[in-house]
């Protein structure tokens, strides 16, 4: 699949994410390789009244979000693949005031499940401000919720 | 800004009314949690509301938002009952979806296995029709001593 192809699947993806919509996360970045999401800074996600410092929560949703979303970078039709787990850890809070970028990829994919792992960071990628692993569930084309969704997210790039 | 977080505390825990506590951290309120009083414990609820919807072809409540409910309770649940001073800043958070978290209201319910002076140990379940069933179960460290 084209790198245009895989960025115009992965803003497809996350465009028909709700809760995405609501924290106005963006598709930054998206390759072969792996994927990039931005988390714009807002006050409604602030999860240190003191600081202004953002929720872990709303980072754990970048990054849910982005490991699950990586799976278009691999695989050659859009599947539905609930998380089976997630864990992150925290190296340092965020910095108030700037945006938060994610970056996940997927390290092995089998028949049946696909383990990512990225992180998120501000400024530097090389300082990150969380370590993040994911398992995802393939469900196959059985299952692939709704044919209608795929059709949306995957478009013309079949 | 500062904050008397032991007042809020005794407050909340004196009119049995969590809502100004909750209202102190704008993610909470995004999310929309609330706070039940059972007795001696505290379950928290996440009232259904389709902002908070991930999968749109069930739909599912997202992935994140149930993991950021049950972390936000387990922070809470420690500064209400650990009598910690200061807002507990996270470590770690290692969550197992069991089942989809359905477009409906969830709830979660904290335990805390280990608090150390330094460091505290929760585990999270979260729920929604019935608690032996969960949807999600968590685990976090917090940081509990001086900031």
């Amino acid at each position: 699949m084209s790198e245009s192809a895989i960025l115009e699947r992965a803003q497809r993806f996350l465009s028909a994410l709700r809760h995405c919509q609501v924290l106005g996360l963006q598709v930054h970045q998206a390759t072969a390789e792996g994927l990039t999401l931005c988390l714009p800074y807002s006050p409604q996600i602030i999860g240190n009244p003191e600081t202004g410092v953002i929720h872990g929560g709303a980072i754990t949703t970048l990054m849910d979000t982005t490991c699950g979303i990586s799976t278009v970078c691999v695989l050659p039709e859009f599947e539905i693949c609930p998380t089976l787990d997630l864990r992150i850890d925290y190296m340092h809070p965020a910095e108030p005031h700037k945006n938060v970028y994610g970056f996940a990829e997927c390290y092995r994919v089998t028949p049946n499940i696909i383990f990512t792992r990225g992180y998120a960071y501000q400024d530097d990628p090389t300082q990150p401000i969380a370590h993040v692993v994911g398992t995802f569930m393939r469900m196959g084309k059985i299952a692939q919720g709704g044919g209608n969704l795929k059709k949306d997210i995957q478009g013309g790039a079949q | 800004m500062s904050l008397d977080l032991n007042q809020c505390v005794r407050d909340a825990h004196e009119r049995n009314d969590y809502d100004k506590l909750i209202s102190l951290f704008p993610y909470a309120s995004l999310l929309g949690i609330e706070c039940l009083r059972m007795g001696d414990d505290m379950v928290f609820r996440l009232p259904a509301n389709k902002d908070n919807i991930g999968n749109p072809v069930l739909p599912a409540i997202h992935g994140g938002v149930i993991a950021g409910f049950m972390e936000h309770s387990a922070m809470l649940h420690l500064l209400m009952f650990m009598e910690i001073p200061h807002l507990p800043k996270i470590i770690d958070f290692s969550i197992d979806y069991l089942r989809a978290g359905h477009y409906r209201d969830t709830f979660v319910r904290c335990q805390v296995w280990r608090q150390g002076r330094r460091v505290a140990n929760v585990a999270i379940t979260a729920w929604q029709t019935n608690q032996t069933e969960p949807i999600a179960t968590a685990r976090a460290h917090f940081k509990v001593d001086e900031p």
